[in-house]
């Protein structure tokens, strides 16, 4: 990297001010009053829901094992959500996320059950067919130019008759591997629960610490390390908890069988989510996803190809809706028609937006679909609880949605106002 | 502005090698003729305004220089070579940089995310941030661009003035030689256009050259060392900015040529421009500061 007429060394910059935590608490309050309020909205609403059902219902809802059910029944939702944060990075939409699921599921059945090839075969087969419908969508988006909302109108309907196709009318296709049933209805013992506790907490604290002190050795402004502190002790409590809870005995009888420890399918999320960050915040697709949402036409001008970038979004959202397909499959052990169907896909976009995403793009992260998720899933869960029929468990879902993308919309308005958006 | 007059004596003699070189350039979109045998120079360490009223064909200029669409025919050389220009990458290649009027940066990405979006640095094969970001700064700093509290900062959070040094400093960071402005100040109030053009100051003061385009000829007169006036499609002058007022400007934008009171037309050839004017220059260049 050849410097033309700017100076070649960096030492004639002042170092950076030491930020005290009092500036770094006034930074972020500044932001948030400016608009940028990122997924607070949802975790506040996640805490009053806790509240609320806890207090409403404190037996049921508090109880282990409906917790465990909560984190269960919400995660196929929560990953075809991730999944979605890329499209709508970009400002698309893929409403066929759902069935994408479906499809895939269904081929992991055909391949495992109906032709007993072995399970992992399966799974191959799920993934590329993900990829596939994903690839298909992304060419007709971001080569012919057909409205994301078309295509994947075209493809929700499209895939479910695929999918009543491939079972047959009425059928189901059971899953036997015990492998892929494992997912949803087995846990990890005790010992693994609370020692992938101690990795997680560790590796986020030795990493983010080395991040620390890489900018201050650099002499980059750096959050004071009371921050890093309290982010770290926030996460360990915040994780403790969960895992002390799912390692409770949960079985109703468990003199005839004990269940506890953590669900087998919430390291796979866990998994699915570090990946999906590292690869939006610290590669260069990452970048340039983020780019094209924000100003396709700068990003253009800069040399990306934003096609390409499109193309790969619908890929990467239809994958990882397969991986929500298995996870589908295996919580009733079979693949119907209706698999992915019903409101799964608009519970994941809810999710997303619910999260912080924005519809608009250029604003969303992967973590936004667990927050978001989990909020969608509390209300489904408290309501029934509380014994209210669908029609008000529904009626207050939608409000929810209402009120998360209310907030959105109310924060970019806040963010003109003040210049920040 | 007193830097202005003190670099104003460094600055290399107009009659140096001329980085950018046009010679008898056309272009034509279908039966439209936009073009006429354009003539331009554009020299180091100098501000070459490029004045014209709508549609004389300022834009096409600049985007054949960029590469966007090349020109029909005509010479085009570069630093004293002749070279084929006929899309953007080949212009950067040689060390052209466009900022267009609505400075193609992405919101919400911040300062940093800004200057190298599309050529990010990586370390094993992840974004290195601690380098871009010691860059960044010290890029601005170079600059001396001091209104920025922190490089990471989201763009939308800039006011016009920063945002417009943003999208010049992306486009003085990688070697460029010639650095062309559309409209720099056209949305921005008094104080930050002066910092712009103080900016646009420093770059040519840097030994850049820079081209800009501008209606406003308050600025164009307070930073342009070069005027060159695009007429109906025609490079109808280049005088020196130090040469002509105000309301001779306005005469060759809206007429094409200059008349002066005697009657006669005056200078259309920047070399002779030079020459005549070297005795009174210093003093008119303090003025113009």
């Amino acid at each position: 990297m050849t410097q033309g007429v700017l100076p070649d060394e960096v030492e004639d910059v002042p170092p950076a001010p030491r930020v005290t935590l009092a500036d770094a608490f006034s930074e972020y309050v500044s932001r948030v009053r400016g608009g940028d309020v990122g997924p607070l909205p949802a975790i506040l609403g996640l805490v009053v829901l806790l509240i609320v059902f806890s207090s409403l219902r404190p037996e049921t809802f508090t109880n282990s094992f409906n917790f465990a059910n909560l984190l269960i029944q919400s995660s196929p939702v929560i990953v075809i959500a991730m999944g979605l944060v890329f499209v709508l990075l970009i400002g698309e939409i893929d409403l066929s996320a759902g069935f994408t699921a479906g499809v895939a599921g269904a081929m992991l059945g055909v391949v495992a059950t109906r032709n007993d090839w072995p399970w992992w075969v399966g799974v191959i087969v799920c993934l590329a067919t993900g990829a596939f419908i994903g690839l298909v969508i992304g060419l007709l988006v971001s080569r012919v130019g057909i409205p994301s909302f078309v295509v994947t109108l075209a493809a929700f309907l499209g895939l479910q008759g695929l999918l009543l196709q491939i079972i047959g009318e009425g059928g189901t296709i059971r899953i036997q591997s015990d492998t892929v049933l494992a997912i949803m209805s087995k846990n990890l013992p005790l010992w693994l629960g609370w020692a992938m506790y101690i990795g997680l907490v560790a590796a986020y604290g030795a990493v983010s610490f080395r991040q620390l002190a890489n900018r201050r050795a650099r002499g980059l402004v750096a959050p004071p390390p009371a921050v890093w502190l309290a982010k770290v002790v926030c996460l360990a409590v915040l994780l403790g908890i969960c895992t002390y809870y799912l390692n409770l005995e949960r079985s109703r009888n468990s003199a005839v069988s004990s269940i506890k420890g953590v669900p087998i399918v919430i390291p796979v999320v866990l998994v699915l989510l570090v990946l999906l960050s590292m690869l939006l915040t610290r590669t260069l697709f990452g970048r340039h996803v983020y780019a094209v949402g924000g100003n396709a036409e700068a990003a253009r001008r800069a040399g990306i190809n934003v096609a390409r970038i499109r193309l790969l979004c619908f890929v990467l959202c239809s994958s990882i809706a397969a991986i929500a397909g298995i996870l589908l499959a295996s919580r009733v052990n079979s693949v119907t028609p209706n698999t992915g169907g019903g409101e799964t896909l608009l519970y994941a976009v809810g999710a997303a937006v619910i999260g912080g995403t924005s519809l608009f793009g250029g604003k969303g992260k992967p973590v936004d679909a667990i927050i978001g998720g989990l909020v969608v899933a509390i209300v489904a869960n408290g309501m029934g609880l509380l014994n209210q029929p669908a029609a008000v468990v529904y009626m207050v879902t939608g409000g929810v949605l209402l009120l998360a993308a209310g907030v959105d919309a109310l924060s970019r308005r806040r963010a003109a106002a003040s210049g920040r958006a | 502005m007193t830097t202005t007059t003190t670099e104003a004596e460094h600055k290399p003699p107009p009659s140096g090698p001329p980085l950018l070189e046009l010679r008898g350039v056309n272009k034509s979109f279908g039966p439209v003729q936009v073009l006429h045998d354009v003539d331009l120079t554009v020299r180091l360490g100098r501000v070459t305004a490029l004045v014209g009223d709508n549609g004389a064909g300022k834009s096409t200029l600049i985007k054949g220089i960029a590469g966007i669409h090349a020109f029909d025919e005509g010479d085009y050389e570069f630093e004293g070579q002749s070279v084929t220009v006929h899309n953007p990458k080949q212009a950067n290649a040689l060390g052209i940089e466009v900022v267009y009027q609505d400075l193609a940066l992405c919101d919400n990405l911040d300062i940093v995310e800004n200057l190298y979006l599309g050529r990010e640095a990586l370390n094993a094969g992840l974004l290195d941030e601690i380098a871009m970001e010691q860059r960044a700064a010290a890029t601005l700093a170079g600059l001396s661009v001091r209104t920025v509290k922190s490089v990471r900062q989201k763009v939308a959070s800039l006011s016009g003035g920063q945002r417009q040094t943003v999208a010049i400093a992306r486009a003085v960071l990688w070697n460029s030689k010639l650095v062309i402005l559309d409209e720099p100040t056209a949305a921005l109030g008094v104080a930050q256009t002066e910092q712009v053009l103080n900016l646009v100051r420093r770059l040519a003061d840097r030994g850049l050259a820079v081209i800009l385009i501008s209606h406003n000829m308050n600025d164009v007169l307070a930073v342009a060392d070069d005027i060159a006036v695009l007429y109906l499609g025609r490079l109808t002058a280049q005088v020196q900015a130090k040469d002509v007022s105000h309301s001779e400007v306005v005469q060759l934008i809206t007429g094409g040529t200059l008349v002066e009171k005697g009657g006669q037309v005056v200078v259309t050839d920047p070399h002779e421009a030079s020459a005549a004017a070297d005795g009174n220059g210093s003093s008119e260049t303090g003025d113009r500061s």
